[in-house]
């Protein structure tokens, strides 16, 4: 037979006790769980995301930290080899000829990028575009594409025998584009990148604009300015930090870039080799050499790569703007 | 109710056996041998539960057919990817030490690496040697290393040569029997109609290059316990590389790289005339060309002497079980079954059209002598039955031979960009792959 268990009004006495043992509760308990409530709260409200943070960005890291200290080799096991991997990495021509690469592509990509996103930005903002809504869902599409679509797409696209620029310029009596070979790579691949993240600025900067108080541009039309002015001497300046946290964030995407290259690779396989981008050289590393550990070491290289830069361009925008 | 407890005589009725008793122990007499006489699986109590990681498709046909045939093990078939993903995911399993699968698909150059790791059991033990006589000789060596048994072979691809009739008799080409007079037709067509090419020169895939390099009698790798000879820039590599060289240098040959919808294009518009591939390429080939419908025929595989009879593989899958495998027994059974099974052997012919690797199949002369309309009615795997007779079965892949592919598809891309020429590519391979079996702990010799 299950037994009764006590329950807190019983304490107070059963039946008749009922009464004010509610009264007692009500009387009691608030008071103390507004105290305790107010400490804890901001833990509880933080708790799901801390733990999901710990669980997957904080303890992979340092099961990828611990493994790029040690080395596990196909005949003899796993032995600890303090910083050798790093070592390894900094001599590394691989590593070095990738992140080479990868600031040629940003000083493409990025200026090219953040130019059109602002460039539509601006328009979209002046009212002076129609259909402001359906334009700015169409610019951000690329964004929402997934990258394997997106591949298939450009790989079709630019295609030297059946992609329709190549036919068209056939058709011109110009020959065949082939947009993947030698030097016409990384414009390429950069050109995927604009296409993919223009849209995603386009809508930060966007809002950015839309912050801006109407009444700035009510007076400097009063004042004389035109569209133009008002949107080059005072919108931009105002949203000086929103480009500048653009920039960095698109510095950061740069240099980790590892999509385009993965996906294109099957297209270009004479260009694109195994390491052609650091953390495309990370990944085989890890899944066709099985060189785990290497690969760690040369993903942590890589994040010092870019905290140095992006630490760097931080400076840089800081001391001019101090100036 | 309690009251044989304990005791198992009825309380109060002495040394007479009560009826429910001897009820009891007539029924369990006549069940006893029925139960012995099934397998170890079916008497348990659970059924046996596989699972078994596979891509080629529709394989569930077949793993029907041995659940009908055991009904005491039921197999869960999961396709985990194909080709490569397939093996980071038994990598990723194998270095967490647990996930893995109890069968999965295993090609024959990726059985060298999986046992370099240690994890495929051995299949001897459970009584798979006695179907190894009905495996095609080679097929059979590549799966067995001494008395051990490391897998059961499932399909094959000995090589051959598909070409267009059409482009031949339109530029005065003949089917080349040698690879000089392979050489020479290129040359030919090159001259008689530029734009059109012998075939694509397939340096994008490791597989194709290791396939006609082991026809032309190269050898690689030789491992012995912890030791392992590397010769991948010998004279033979050499030798094939400046024979590559001078076609691509002529122009001869084109460096697109395989397996992309321009390439398939490429062979259905007749941009390239012919290509030097495995018995699972015709099927491949019905299925994506449209245009050249009864334009391809097939014919052997040329030969590096004049009169030679020797060729190759390219890919071809086993079933291999795993130490982990809670089920090794059984794990066994179904790779046996699956692998030689003469009911599913056939089917994987008839339905999803790989090539056979029993004996019994392979002289089948009605099956392999099926015409198809797509090569105008030639029984083209006529062609690919005798190859498969004369695949060299010396070759061995090395232990770690993802690394070796990717360093081959690496270095010979960067020598068809113009970064020098093949055969430096070949020595560039060999430094880097003694450097990485150093690394790895191998002595090198």
């Amino acid at each position: 037979m299950p037994t009764i268990r006590a329950s807190p009004s019983s304490e107070l006495g059963a039946g008749g006790g009922a009464a004010t043992a509610a009264t007692a509760r009500l009387a009691v308990r608030p008071h103390r769980r507004i105290v305790v409530g107010r400490r804890l709260a901001p833990y509880v409200f933080l708790a799901p995301f801390l733990l999901l943070f710990a669980g997957f960005l904080v303890a992979p890291l340092l099961y990828a930290f611990q493994m790029s200290l040690f080395r596990e080799t196909l005949v003899g096991g796993a032995r600890f080899v303090g910083i050798d991997n790093y070592v390894r990495a900094i001599h590394d021509r691989n590593f070095w000829d990738g992140i080479g690469r990868l600031f040629q592509f940003g000083f493409m990509q990025i200026p090219v990028m953040l130019g059109l996103a602002l460039v539509f930005a601006l328009i979209l903002d002046s009212g002076m575009a129609l259909a402001r809504g359906f334009f700015r869902v169409a610019f951000f599409i690329p964004y929402a594409v997934p990258g394997v679509i997106a591949a298939l797409l450009w790989g079709y696209l630019y295609g030297p025998a059946f992609g329709p620029f190549s036919q068209l310029s056939v058709a011109m009596g110009l020959g065949q584009i082939d947009f993947l070979a030698g030097g016409g790579l990384l414009p390429s691949l950069a050109n995927i990148a604009v296409w993919e993240y223009t849209g995603y600025n386009m809508i930060i900067y966007y809002a950015a604009l839309q912050s801006i108080p109407r009444d700035l541009e009510e007076a400097s039309a009063i004042d004389g300015a035109t569209a133009l002015q008002h949107a080059i001497r005072i919108k931009l300046p105002l949203i000086l930090p929103t480009i500048t946290v653009t920039i960095i964030f698109s510095i950061i995407g740069t240099l980790q870039l590892f999509t385009e290259p993965y996906l294109m690779r099957n297209l270009a396989p004479s260009q694109i080799n195994s390491h052609y981008t650091p953390n495309y050289y990370a990944y085989t590393e890890a899944f066709t050499s099985q060189q785990y550990n290497y690969s760690a070491a040369i993903s942590f290289a890589l994040g010092a790569v870019v905290a140095v830069a992006s630490y760097g361009f931080m400076l840089l925008a800081n001391r001019r703007g101090r100036r | 109710m309690s009251d044989t407890e304990g005791t198992g005589r009825m309380i109060g009725t002495g040394p007479t056996i009560g009826r429910r008793r001897f009820l009891q122990g007539t029924a369990g007499a006549l069940v006893a041998p029925a139960i012995a006489g099934l397998p170890a699986a079916a008497r348990a109590q659970d059924k046996v539960e596989l699972l078994f990681w596979a891509w080629t498709p529709d394989t569930q046909t077949q793993v029907d057919l041995f659940q009908k045939k055991y009904p005491g093990i039921s197999v869960k078939l999961e396709n985990v990817g194909q080709g490569p993903p397939h093996y980071v995911k038994l990598r990723n399993a194998i270095k967490a030490g647990s996930g893995l699968p109890d069968v999965a698909q295993m090609e024959f150059n990726s059985i060298a690496s999986f046992k370099q790791l240690g994890v495929l059991a051995d299949l001897a033990p459970y009584g798979v040697g006695d179907v190894g006589p009905k495996f095609i000789d080679w097929t059979w060596k590549s799966v067995t290393d001494g008395g051990k048994i490391y897998a059961v072979p499932w399909d094959s691809g000995p090589m051959g040569l598909l070409y267009r009739a059409d482009v031949f008799d339109k530029n005065g080409l003949s089917v080349p029997e040698t690879w000089d007079d392979y050489a020479e037709q290129a040359i030919k067509l090159k001259e008689k109609a530029p734009g059109t090419f012998m075939c694509d020169f397939g340096a994008s895939d490791a597989g194709w290059v290791c396939a006609v390099l082991w026809q032309a009698g190269w050898r690689p790798f030789h491992l012995d316990g912890t030791s392992i000879r590397i010769a991948i820039n010998d004279d033979i590599a050499k030798k094939w590389a400046a024979y590559w060289q001078k076609l691509i240098d002529a122009k001869a040959v084109d460096v697109k790289p395989m397996w992309t919808t321009e390439w398939f294009a490429g062979f259905d518009a007749g941009t390239y005339a012919s290509w030097v591939t495995a018995a699972w390429a015709p099927v491949l080939m019905q299925q994506s060309m449209k245009k050249s419908f009864g334009q391809w025929r097939a014919a052997p595989m040329p030969q590096w002497q004049k009169g030679g009879k020797v060729t190759s593989n390219w890919g071809g899958s086993t079933f291999s079980t795993f130490t982990t495998s809670k089920h090794p027994n059984e794990a066994a059974l179904f790779c046996r079954f699956m692998g030689s099974d003469p009911e599913a052997a056939r089917l994987w012919n008839t339905k999803q059209f790989l090539f056979p690797v029993l004996k019994d199949l392979i002289d089948d002369k009605e099956l392999m002598g099926h015409p198809y309309d797509f090569y105008g009615g030639q029984k083209v795997n006529e062609i690919f039955v005798v190859s498969e007779n004369q695949v060299d079965p010396s070759f061995e892949f090395a232990p770690f031979q993802d690394y070796v592919n990717q360093q081959l598809q690496d270095e010979m891309a960067a020598a068809i960009a113009g970064n020098g020429t093949l055969a430096q590519a070949f020595d560039r391979v060999q430094d880097t792959v003694v450097g990485y079996a150093n690394d790895q702990g191998f002595t090198v010799l």
